[in-house]
């Protein structure tokens, strides 16, 4: 039994994982040893240097404050920030300083908020524009011009018309994860088995009785994947937004941070960011496979 | 005429009892058994003005000395009369008790301020930490924005009550330039001097705006003093700005990042980001944007006619903490205080000894030396009309503005200084007669009653 467990391919590749991930620790502790701050110079300094090396926050911190930072952030550093966020991710100090788990929820809100709204036009109208040959070609060209605009481009525009920042970011989210939707719906819709229609129609079924219990499963799995996209889409738009209009979520702690400069915290947040986008991905993964059907 | 509930209160507020820790902010009967509050009750003052004016000083008090055990070592040592005549002196007590009691009803309490986290907006952050809005019966929740386009933005579509400004910008929103036409004032101006030409290291030796040809500049916003102060700057060199160099628009806290990554050669831009510059190594202060225009402009607060007219006892709230806020702000010896109180996170999210080196004026210039320029940064809330005239015959200068212009008009319209002024004397604060302060940009004084002729004067200009 333990053979075979060694021998699964999935245990092998976790062990790869694993191997690569303590590589990249390896090169990033190798290449940041250099930038660990240099011991003290023991040569006494005149006492203007000494006051300059103060103001440059080059001397040894006092009890208190915290040591100046420069360059890459060692893994020592980065682990303290980690610990340190995680361990109070819930703090809120007014309206421009909260815990990164109430920056998160801003976020995933603003993205569920744009998303949903963009399910409720692209379904149905992806529908619409499958079941009909002529309206696919008609829209065809709005489509194709509108889909590859970048949400940034939307938002000077969308402050200027809308005239809320909030709900413009939820526009940006809208207008931006809804064209993937939209194009698998239709694709999805359109390629349903003639046969399945045509059994249909000779046993009488009612138009929306067939749309939703032929058509629907049938191109279930497609609308699914047009949706994985889209919220892949709508997860990488939030951070752009939110750094464009600021005030709460994960891209405003990436821009304040980056005010900052503080590496570690930019660092922080994009693993974070990282590891939504994945769990994100995994339920519409799941919801797929819910779906999926063998012919 | 006292209220009984009061009674023991102002007894806890006295900043000048050395012998008793200082407790704002704690209500009465917490923690003190019903004999001594007898006696607190009989030592009571005798009419709800002294209680005020002691609630005043204690939070005074307490905002200089916040160690308790400091402010007693200093009493005892000084003596209460001499601290009671020394605090008098430096801040006008009568004038805040004033302040605090004729006060209308409130129109709106709950407001939403913008500003942009940088040293100029110092009175206006300041405020929060240290409560001067919570004195005015003002609930405040400051609002950092990420740039100056979403601050005009945001203000047009009131999401904010007032906000932080650039002190041209309500200027070019009511003349309608790069936006819808708003009718926006400058209450007060935020601060003078305070922002610096930062050079990137690599340029140690071009210390010559000669030899900047072909250099790429970052200024906060085109509508302001950085972009205009810059031009005259590079103008007086012999550099034409827009054709010989580069000027781009870059939000201010992202200047550091971009001069880092070579992106920019240098920017005019504001505190503390040319500290900031300095700490990071990647810059160095060329010169002070003192040098250019002592005194200058920089920052203003501003609200719309829209808000001063449904709002006005909010607006004189606002004004008055504003103006408290600017007078702490102007004494030196406060200046380490302020530093401390808006470095957080939730302000300029900035080291404090950057945000100290910027309003102290000692600071490493990034070349190896310490100066110490007291008057770095400075606050002074007058909206002098001649400044806004000096800002009008710039945007001619370079094109903002075509056709005829109307100098004192404009002028007169949005700088709000018989108000500000009004408020500075209430204060305690004395102020120059007239409304035309006269001033000197490089060396040459401005002559605000002949403004077209000035325009012209200028050998490089975008007239045509």
């Amino acid at each position: 039994m333990n053979a075979s467990l060694f021998k699964s391919l999935e245990f092998r590749a976790g062990l790869v994982s694993l191997l690569i991930f303590v590589f990249i620790l390896a090169v990033w502790h190798a290449a940041t040893l250099q930038s660990a701050p240099a011991p003290a110079p023991t040569t006494p300094v005149s006492a203007e240097q000494a006051e300059y090396d103060k103001l440059m926050g080059k001397s040894a911190p006092a009890a208190g404050e915290t040591a100046k930072t420069t360059g890459f952030p060692t893994l020592a550093q980065m682990g303290s920030t980690v610990v340190k966020q995680l361990s109070n991710p819930f703090y809120d100090n007014g309206p421009n300083d909260k815990g990164i788990a109430i920056q998160l929820a801003y976020s995933l809100a603003r993205v569920g908020l744009g998303f949903l709204i963009a399910c409720l036009v692209a379904i149905p109208l992806g529908f619409v524009i499958g079941m009909s040959p002529l309206l696919r070609r008609a829209f065809d060209p709005f489509i194709q011009v509108l889909k590859p605009i970048s949400p940034l481009a939307w938002m000077p525009l969308a402050l200027y018309t809308i005239k809320d920042s909030s709900i413009s970011g939820v526009f940006v989210i809208f207008i931006c994860s809804v064209w993937p939707m939209l194009l698998n719906t239709a694709f999805g819709v359109a390629s349903v088995k003639r046969e399945w229609l045509n059994v249909a129609s000779t046993l009488e079924v009612k138009p929306l009785r067939k749309a939703l219990k032929v058509i629907l499963p049938a191109a279930a799995p497609t609308i699914l994947t047009g949706m994985r996209i889209s919220m892949g889409i709508a997860w990488l738009v939030i951070v752009a937004a939110e750094m464009l209009v600021g005030g709460t979520g994960i891209g405003y702690f990436v821009w304040n941070e980056w005010n900052n400069l503080s590496l570690t915290n930019v660092i922080f947040a994009i693993l974070v960011i990282g590891v939504v986008g994945m769990l994100l991905d995994l339920f519409f993964a799941r919801l797929q496979r819910a779906v999926t059907y063998v012919e | 005429m006292s209220k009984p509930s009061n009674t023991g209160i102002s007894a806890l507020y006295d900043p000048y009892n050395a012998e008793k820790p200082l407790l704002v902010g704690c209500s009465c009967g917490e923690d003190h058994a019903p004999d001594q509050h007898n006696e607190i009750a009989a030592q009571r003052l005798h009419n709800e003005e002294d209680m005020s004016r002691n609630v005043i000083e204690a939070t005074v008090m307490k905002a200089l000395f916040p160690v308790d055990s400091v402010r007693r070592g200093f009493l005892r040592a000084v003596g209460t009369n001499t601290a009671r005549a020394a605090i008098a002196s430096m801040f006008p007590l009568s004038a805040l008790e004033a302040m605090a009691q004729n006060s209308g009803a409130l129109e709106k309490k709950d407001l939403k301020i913008g500003f942009i986290a940088i040293t100029c907006a110092s009175p206006i952050i300041m405020a929060d930490p240290l409560g001067f809005y919570k004195r005015q019966g003002l609930n405040v929740s400051l609002n950092k924005t990420a740039g100056w386009a979403l601050i005009r933005d945001k203000m047009i579509n009131k999401e904010h009550d007032a906000s932080h400004f650039l002190a041209p910008m309500p200027i070019a929103m009511s003349m309608g330039l790069g936006s819808n036409q708003v009718n926006m004032n400058v209450a007060t101006i935020q601060n003078t001097n305070g922002q610096a030409i930062t050079l990137h290291v690599k340029h140690k030796d071009k210390r010559n705006p000669k030899d900047w040809k072909g250099f790429k500049f970052a200024v906060p916003f085109e509508y302001s003093m950085h972009n205009f102060l810059l031009r005259y700057y590079l103008a007086e060199s012999g550099i034409n700005p827009d054709t010989d160099v580069q000027i781009r628009v870059t939000p201010p806290p992202e200047m550091v990042a971009n001069l880092r990554a070579g992106n920019i050669d240098g920017f005019l831009g504001p505190d503390p980001f040319n500290q900031r510059a300095v700490y990071d190594e990647v810059g160095f202060i060329h010169i002070l944007s003192k040098e250019i225009w002592d005194g200058h402009p920089c920052c203003a607060f501003g609200v719309s006619d829209e808000f001063i007219k449904q709002n006005p006892n909010t607006f004189a709230a606002l004004y008055r903490s504003l103006i408290a806020a600017a007078y702490m702000a102007k004494e030196p010896s406060n200046r380490a205080l302020i530093a401390k109180s808006i470095a957080p996170t939730a302000y300029l999210n900035q080291p404090e000894t950057v945000v100290a080196q910027v309003l102290t004026g000692k600071f490493a210039d990034g070349l190896g030396g310490v100066k110490n320029v007291p008057d770095r940064a400075n606050f002074d809330p007058v909206p002098w009309h001649s400044m806004a005239v000096w800002i009008l015959t710039q945007m001619k200068r370079w094109g903002y503005i075509k056709g005829d212009v109307n100098y004192k008009q404009i002028a007169e319209k949005v700088f709000m200084i018989t108000d500000a002024k009004k408020y500075m004397t209430e204060a305690g604060w004395q102020t120059e007669a007239g409304n035309y302060k006269r001033f000197k940009v490089m060396g040459r004084e401005f002559d605000p009653t002949k403004p077209d002729e000035y325009v012209k004067s200028f050998k490089i200009n975008k007239l045509s």
